[in-house]
């Protein structure tokens, strides 16, 4: 096949972009050679449009070992331990192939972390779907948990937290967001840099198939009518083959003979090769002729762009070919010496003995093209003035009732009893909590793992709801007790191409990198999606934030669960009744303007900080972070969980009752005391001048306002645990 | 006491199991399915997960493979076999104990607790052991057990009925059965009891902060009935 700029441009590539690869060459490229170009300076590999701005992200710290730019971060939780974690996207694959989208972007994300050495010990998952109404929506929905489900169980890893969304934004573009934390040795950590000269090139693995060829590619562009047609392009996820894979690494990272070690994952064999050669500075030759092959007559092209699933390349010792084989043997796994380390600081491919693709490496990395993309500033909306009139005329219960069975808001048991949570025997703290917590296994310690996002808040203002994720982020690990330590970040946005969305990415960013360096809760891993659109409709910005915390002694962990009648509960942080793009604002009185919930750092940094002190002197029995539908929707969640009820006070001051009960104001947590611990509590509280409301005392079974405002807890159960299964069985 | 935990590819439950034999005072070896023997033991178990992938029918693989022919000699000379889960799965397939597993009724994979009411205490599973109900902890997608009615037959002439699906109090009712097994059938022993093929997990139960404790009352039992 000849190659010119049309070729490019089916690639992908924009006409400049092909006139630079000719100029880096000096020549036209062959077509194995353009497929190359096209997968590593695409949007998914390259970063293009996001790099400039990514690097003013906090990224250090002193418990960072390993911060973005590896396979996953990695943080220090003593005592030699680490836990190495991801979030990564694959949401173009899960809205054309549900189950194989979602069930592959968890297989990928278990890869990067157990490329590091690392035995994943837990997963989780960040996933938004369109209107419940839209016709997709069930049979996406099915299809994604399905998915999630049968690649995670298989593999034996827990599911143990999760955020489940529904909006109209996401009609045409499904967001499948999968996160896996690893435990590792601290002196056993796997990186992806080559080092020295002919040194070994080896695959294992499954064999190399037609699937998923230009994967990358299709997830950096949006999608039109054809979609049915992008099929081909989604990869075919093999859990069983991943666990052996699994198990196979590990035995080998026991020993020490591994130099380099990356998983083969968007961009398969090319980014994987290269990816090795740049760090280390070095080329790298490859026989393709000794690459596994699933089916016959696959050309160079198509091996070097398949995205088959489950491989991995290796960098050896010199001799330890054997040792290593033997391993991969016992696994019933493929095994072979595909090439060798070079000094021609180039990538060199052999085909029939004939050189098939010749490029220097650093034309594919460091030459790649890197653009500052226009966008716009986003204005503050200005506030809405509710009336307090209209307010007047709901009632707290009716309304709470709604709320509790809003798609956003229900119980999400439906989805996370398909996903085997317990498997390892250290999951002490499920999914439907704030944060899911698993032990270090042999330990006294855990590790608590939770997924946010806030797209109305993103979408009302970039850089107040790129905080907001992340501070939502730090108080769902601080309500179990876990101190915060690091986070990893999926960038969900439309696309870069447009000012408005570019925009929005630029200072959600900005937002995030705002809060982490303030709260000292660097980002260690991430990933980008852009291009999230159908034709010009694109999604709400969505940063979805996967925070990990520490929690020393895991017998001071805090359940949200209600514990014992006549407990005093608070709220800790200053209530102002902010009801713009609250979720009683949005669905109940059908108002989407106005600004998110105003940020205040210190006071996040401050109350959370407080409240951890106060849980490591044994003095809260139970906790929850206030945040979709406010105080009153956060206290009857542990009313649900407890299964008890509560004498709730009225507001002492000024505010109206609705937005005192309903208003997302951030920074605040639900804490629950024992009455003789209570002075104790407030003093602390005060010393540390954390603003704080005493919100009433537990009792067995009601959620008791006044004679005419009150409801059983049987009833809110029931409100909030009926909406998805009956969704999902009609 | 001595056990021995399988491990076929695919296993995932088989450290979770050595784990909690090893606390309850077994001496636990792990043994690979490719190898011919068995370690001496009193107790082998064939843990959960999903060994070979269970593309085929689950369990199907992993009931030809090496091992299973020294684990079958071992029950049929009156050894305790116990499979757990996918365990259970390859145990029907091996024909060791009756029946089949089919898919989960409402076709979805299910991780939760339930309650299972101990049918029969006169085995060395459950002989002495106090309560009558126990809570547990399933994570499967093909636990619907079935069997012909001849073999329903067979099998409650001969009492080998171990544990049903029940709410707290012990009640067997259909409303209680989390897959829409046959008489809400958890688990089956064959013929001698010796061998016991069950769909919940009590190795996920040995502690508070866990799902609960009721696996440890399981387990403590289980030692001191082979002692």
């Amino acid at each position: 096949m000849i190659v010119n700029e049309q070729v490019a441009i089916d690639h992908g590539l924009k006409k400049d972009e092909y006139a630079k690869i000719c100029e880096l060459l000096k020549r036209t490229p062959n077509i194995t050679e353009l497929g190359i170009f096209s997968a590593m300076w695409n949007e998914h590999c390259s970063y293009k449009s996001s790099r400039l701005h990514l690097k003013k992200l906090p990224t250090k710290g002193k418990k960072v070992i390993q911060g973005p730019g590896e396979n996953a971060g990695v943080i220090d939780i003593e005592d030699n331990d680490a836990i190495v974690f991801k979030i990564e996207s694959h949401n173009h694959p899960s809205f054309i192939e549900p189950y194989q989208g979602a069930a592959t972007g968890v297989g990928g994300i278990m890869r990067d972390v157990f490329t590091m050495g690392a035995r994943p010990i837990a997963n989780l998952n960040s996933i938004h779907f369109g209107s419940p109404q839209h016709k997709k929506t069930k049979n996406l929905l099915r299809g994604v948990v399905h998915g999630i489900g049968g690649y995670g169980n298989c593999m034996g890893v827990p599911t143990v937290a999760g955020q489940t969304s529904f909006d109209s934004s996401y009609n045409g573009n499904i967001l499948v967001n999968a996160m896996t934390l690893g435990l590792v040795k601290k002196d056993k950590i796997f990186y992806s840099k080559a080092a020295g000269l002919d040194k070994p090139v080896i695959y294992v693995g499954s064999k190399t198939g037609r699937d998923g060829i230009h994967g990358a590619s299709m997830a950096s562009a949006s999608f039109d009518d054809k979609i049915e047609e992008k099929k081909p392009t989604v990869q075919v996820g093999d859990p069983f083959t991943e666990k052996l894979l699994l198990e196979a690494c590990l035995e080998l990272m026991a020993g020490d003979s591994i130099i380099a070690i990356q998983d083969m994952g968007a961009a398969g064999l090319t980014s994987s090769s290269i990816e090795m050669a740049s760090k280390g500075n070095l080329g790298i030759e490859i026989n393709l002729n000794k690459v596994p092959c699933r089916e016959s007559k696959m050309t160079p092209y198509e091996i070097m762009l398949s995205e088959s699933q489950e491989r991995m390349l290796i960098v050896l010792e010199n001799g330890k070919e054997k040792q290593a084989k033997k391993i991969f043997d016992k696994w019933n796994l493929d095994f072979a010496v595909i090439g060798k380390t070079t000094n021609s600081k180039k990538i060199q491919l052999y085909f029939d003995e004939e050189m098939v693709a010749d490029i220097p490496v650093n034309t594919l990395v460091e030459n790649s093209p890197m653009y500052d993309r226009k966008w716009k500033k986003a204005k503050l909306p200005k506030k809405n003035k509710i009336k307090k009139e209209e307010l007047k005329n709901f009632k707290i219960i009716d309304v709470l009732k709604k709320i509790l069975a809003n798609p956003n808001i229900c119980s999400k048991e439906w989805i996370w009893q398909q996903y085997d949570h317990t498997v390892m025997g250290d999951t002490i703290q499920k999914p439907g909590g704030d944060a899911g917590v698993v032990r270090v296994h042999g330990t006294n310690k855990a590790v608590a793992a939770s997924v946010d996002s806030s797209a109305v808040y993103c979408w009302a203002h970039p850089l107040t709801g790129g905080k907001q994720v992340v501070c939502e982020s730090f108080r769902n690990l601080i309500a179990v007790g876990a101190k915060p330590i690091a986070i990893t970040n999926c960038l969900n946005f439309g696309s870069p191409e447009n000012e408005e969305n570019m925009g929005e990415f630029v200072e959600c960013v900005q937002g995030i990198g705002e809060a982490s360096e303030y709260l000292k809760f660097p980002v260690v891993s991430g990933n980008v999606s852009f291009y999230n659109q159908t034709k010009d409709e694109g999604i709400k910005p969505t940063p979805a934030i996967g925070g990990v915390g520490l929690i020393k002694d895991y017998n001071k962990m805090i359940t949200m669960d209600f514990k014992e009648i006549n407990n005093v509960v608070l709220v800790i942080g200053k209530t102002e009744g902010h009801l713009d793009q609250t979720l009683f604002a949005r669905n109940i009185l059908d108002e989407k303007n106005g600004p998110p919930p105003e940020i205040n750092l210190f006071n996040e940094k401050n109350n959370g900080e407080t409240l951890l002190k106060l849980i490591e002197s044994n003095l809260i029995k139970s906790a929850h972070d206030v945040s979709l539908g406010g105080i009153v929707t956060a206290v009857a969640k542990m009313c649900i969980k407890g299964k008890k009820g509560i004498n709730l006070n009225k507001p002492k001051y000024l505010i109206n009752e609705m937005e005192y009960f309903f208003g997302e104001d951030q920074g605040r947590y639900i804490i629950e005391v024992g009455k003789k611990d209570l002075k104790k509590v407030t003093d602390i509280l005060n010393k540390n001048a954390v603003h704080f409301d005493e919100l009433g005392t537990i009792n067995e079974n009601e959620l008791y306002i006044d004679d005419k405002t009150k409801v059983t807890i049987d009833e809110l159960i029931s409100s909030n645990t009926k909406w998805l299964s009956d969704y999902m069985s009609n | 006491m001595k056990s021995s935990v399988i491990t076929f590819p695919g296993s995932n439950c088989d450290r979770d199991m050595d784990v909690a034999l090893k606390k309850f005072g077994f001496k636990n070896k792990m043994v690979w399915h490719n190898d011919a023997e068995l370690p001496k033991s009193d107790l082998i178990v064939l843990p959960g997960g999903f060994s070979y992938g269970d593309y085929l029918r689950c369990g199907s693989m992993a009931s030809k493979s090496k091992i299973m022919k020294s684990v079958i000699n071992f029950a049929n000379s009156g050894g305790m076999v116990m499979g757990i889960c996918n365990g259970f799965q390859i145990l029907v397939e091996t024909g060791l104990v009756p029946g089949v597993l089919l898919r989960n009724k409402y076709l979805e994979f299910i991780c939760k607790n339930i309650f299972v009411k101990i049918n029969n205490k006169t085995n060395r599973y459950f002989n002495n052991i106090k309560n009558n109900v126990l809570e547990f902890h399933i994570a499967h997608n093909e636990g619907n057990y079935f069997c012909t009615q001849d073999q329903l037959k067979e099998i409650e002439d001969n009492d080998q009925v171990a544990i049903n699906y029940c709410d707290k109090n012990g009640k067997v009712e259909e409303h209680f059965n989390p897959n829409g097994s046959i008489k809400n059938i958890a688990g089956i022993f064959n013929k001698e009891k010796n061998v016991l093929g069950m769909m919940p997990h009590p190795e996920r139960m040995i502690d508070n902060c866990l799902s609960g404790e009721d696996g440890s009352i399981f387990f403590n039992n289980l030692i001191n009935n082979l002692k």
